[in-house]
């Protein structure tokens, strides 16, 4: 199978779970006990508002209806109308979009810097005090919920050590930006770094054991330019694959961070929509960060069968 | 057929590993310093928990508002909250809230999971198919997202908890049973049992799960972590636990307002929470080292 059959096979295996995601979603607003309509509305609600919401979402007519609507919607690109905002989501999610896409970036760019240096250390020489001391790092990564460590960070960088950093908003300007995702970026790569730390390790002891690393040895290269040269590149390509893997997991440690630092991002909008009921906001976000992670899945795949060029497309 | 001629009384004795398993267990796990540790530190949080009314002296929800925002002192040792309750006495029962439900919430999915991983493992065709294309929808979403969006549908509180967690924990021991049986029904001591006539629910929870749900049990023990930290996350977000019932995560949000004064108010549970985790890990890396077979 060639390389393009392969994309086009992959392709093709992403319609029934986007199907199975719209079904998710759709039946979320099924789930809710009583009349979704009025819990969304509170008590004071009046009868009229009740039967405009009913109207709204389509609650009045048969279910396959119902979720016919929901897809013409949907494949045009309508994600329905916030309940608080009065602004249709789609145009809620574009302006919040830009701090969430700053922080995910700045994130992935922090938990390489933290875990190809500690990896590498690692797996250089394996089972020694170092490697040991590598090895302790996850299990704290692991037990230190995200949020409460940025809590720690803006009572320390906020508050202590200078004010070095912002420890709220999204700033401005490029410079503006970039100063103040250093605190909320650095928090969520700690929490992702341990993962990447892992495989790194365990990719590179695999690749320094092999034929090619004791060939580049034997013909007296240096160590240093055999693990930088050699090693690490090829064990940076499975790195690759387990951040596009764990980007669900990044996704979900950023929302709670940007509600932290204030960022106006789409997890601190999925929060406040939440606390505030607004249940168009919550669905459309749900589902367009399950898209999104199916893609981005989809892309990791694609990248790394177009780095890796023993990946067999079977 | 060879294993025709054998009774199902004597098929029974066949497969040794479980029972080599265990005894190497019994006589390890001493000598596994990251179990001990584990046990050590979660022992001393679960005896904390438990027997709480002992260790505090007061009770957690009641307020007394001459003593608010107060530091340590021999009356109270974590000093007191906004609301001159004993964080000490707090952060104790909060334990309690936490672990109960952080082992709760992981038992469902545990069991779910291991269920449908052994029905679509063993038998394969149509119900694997429909199972592994369920779990595949379930990943796609983010676990946090996913999670809060269920607590959201059904209501913040313990039982969106247990609910929210069970839907979208449940893959993941599907996924790693499922795995392991496809492997494991393949080889000669399950062949030889299917042969003797045994019934599939018999092979299955005998035969093939003691010897495939070592994996799973490891995972739970990060997976405890993982769920505390989102139930701390919820209770931070005003979504979990319900005051005036302590949790971890409430704690932390009512302390970060005064966090200019009274750091420590935000920090203590926080760290609760941290050595929970650590005592989690070391008990699941301990558990891997002494579950591999030698």
């Amino acid at each position: 199978m060639d390389r393009l059959s392969y994309v086009f096979r992959r392709l093709l295996q992403l319609i029934p779970v986007a199907f199975g995601v719209t079904l998710i979603c759709f039946f979320m607003i099924h789930l809710i006990p009583g009349d979704p309509a009025r819990t969304m509305l509170g008590v004071h609600a009046t009868p009229e508002a009740v039967a405009r919401l009913h109207k709204q979402w389509g609650l009045d007519q048969p279910l396959i209806n119902q979720y016919l609507d929901f897809m013409d919607r949907l494949l045009h690109g309508d994600l329905g109308e916030s309940l608080f905002y009065n602004l249709d989501v789609k145009t809620l999610l574009m302006q919040r979009v830009g701090p969430t896409l700053w922080l995910l970036g700045m994130t992935t760019i922090f938990a390489v810097i933290i875990a190809v240096p500690l990896a590498t250390l690692a797996a250089t020489k394996k089972d020694s005090s170092r490697d040991q001391a590598v090895r302790v790092v996850p299990m704290f990564g692991l037990a230190m919920p995200p949020f409460w460590v940025g809590i720690v960070l803006i009572l320390l960088f906020g508050l202590h050590l200078g004010r070095l950093f912002p420890v709220g908003g999204y700033g401005d300007g490029l410079a503006g930006h970039i100063h103040s995702m250093i605190l909320p970026a650095f928090t969520v790569a700690l929490f992702i770094s341990p993962i990447l730390i892992r495989s790194l390790r365990a990719s590179l002891l695999n690749v320094l054991e092999s034929d090619y690393i004791t060939t580049a040895r034997s013909k007296g290269i240096s160590e240093r330019r055999v693990v930088i040269r050699h090693a690490v590149r090829n064990g940076i390509i499975s790195m690759v694959t387990v951040l596009g893997l764990n980007i669900a997991y990044l996704v979900g440690g950023t929302l709670v961070i940007e509600k932290v630092f204030a960022l106006p991002g789409i997890g601190a909008l999925m929060i406040d929509s939440i606390l505030q009921r607004d249940f168009t906001v919550v669905q459309g976000i749900t589902l367009v960060f399950a898209i999104l992670v199916v893609l981005i899945n989809l892309i990791t795949d694609i990248v790394h069968s177009l780095l890796d060029p023993r990946v067999r497309f079977d | 057929m060879a294993g025709a001629a054998a009774s199902p009384a004597v098929v029974e004795q066949l497969p040794a590993i479980p029972v080599e398993r265990a005894r190497g267990f019994r006589n390890r796990w001493y000598r596994t310093p990251s179990f001990v540790a584990g046990l050590v530190i979660l022992g001393t949080i679960v005896i904390l928990a438990v027997f709480a009314p002992l260790f505090a002296r007061y009770d957690p929800a009641a307020q007394d508002l001459h003593n608010i925002l107060k530091g340590p002192s021999s009356a109270h040792w974590l000093g007191t909250d906004q609301l001159g309750r004993d964080v000490w006495a707090r952060l104790i029962y909060a334990a309690r809230v936490d672990l109960k439900v952080g082992f709760l919430a992981v038992l469902l999915p545990f069991c779910i999971g291991t269920v449908l991983g052994c029905i679509a493992g063993y038998y394969g065709r149509r119900f694997d198919t429909l199972t592994m294309y369920l779990v595949n929808v379930v990943v796609a979403f983010p676990f946090f997202v996913l999670i809060l969006a269920m607590v959201f549908v059904i209501g913040p509180g313990e039982r969106g908890i247990y609910i929210a967690i069970t839907l979208v924990g449940w893959v993941s021991y599907t996924r790693i049973i499922r795995a392991e049986i496809i492997v494991a029904k393949r080889q000669e001591y399950v062949l030889a049992v299917q042969a003797a006539g045994l019934r599939d629910s018999r092979i299955i929870v005998r035969h093939l799960l003691p010897n495939v749900i070592t994996q799973s049990v490891v995972f739970a023990m990060s997976d405890i972590i993982l769920t505390i930290g989102a139930i701390v996350t919820l209770g931070y977000l005003g979504l979990g636990i319900q005051p005036p019932t302590p949790d971890w995560g409430n704690m932390i949000a009512d302390g970060q307002t005064f966090i200019t004064t009274r750091w420590e108010l935000s920090t203590i549970p926080g760290l609760a929470v941290v050595i929970t985790g650590i005592g989690l890990s070391l008990l699941g890396d301990g558990l891997a080292d002494l579950l591999r077979p030698e």
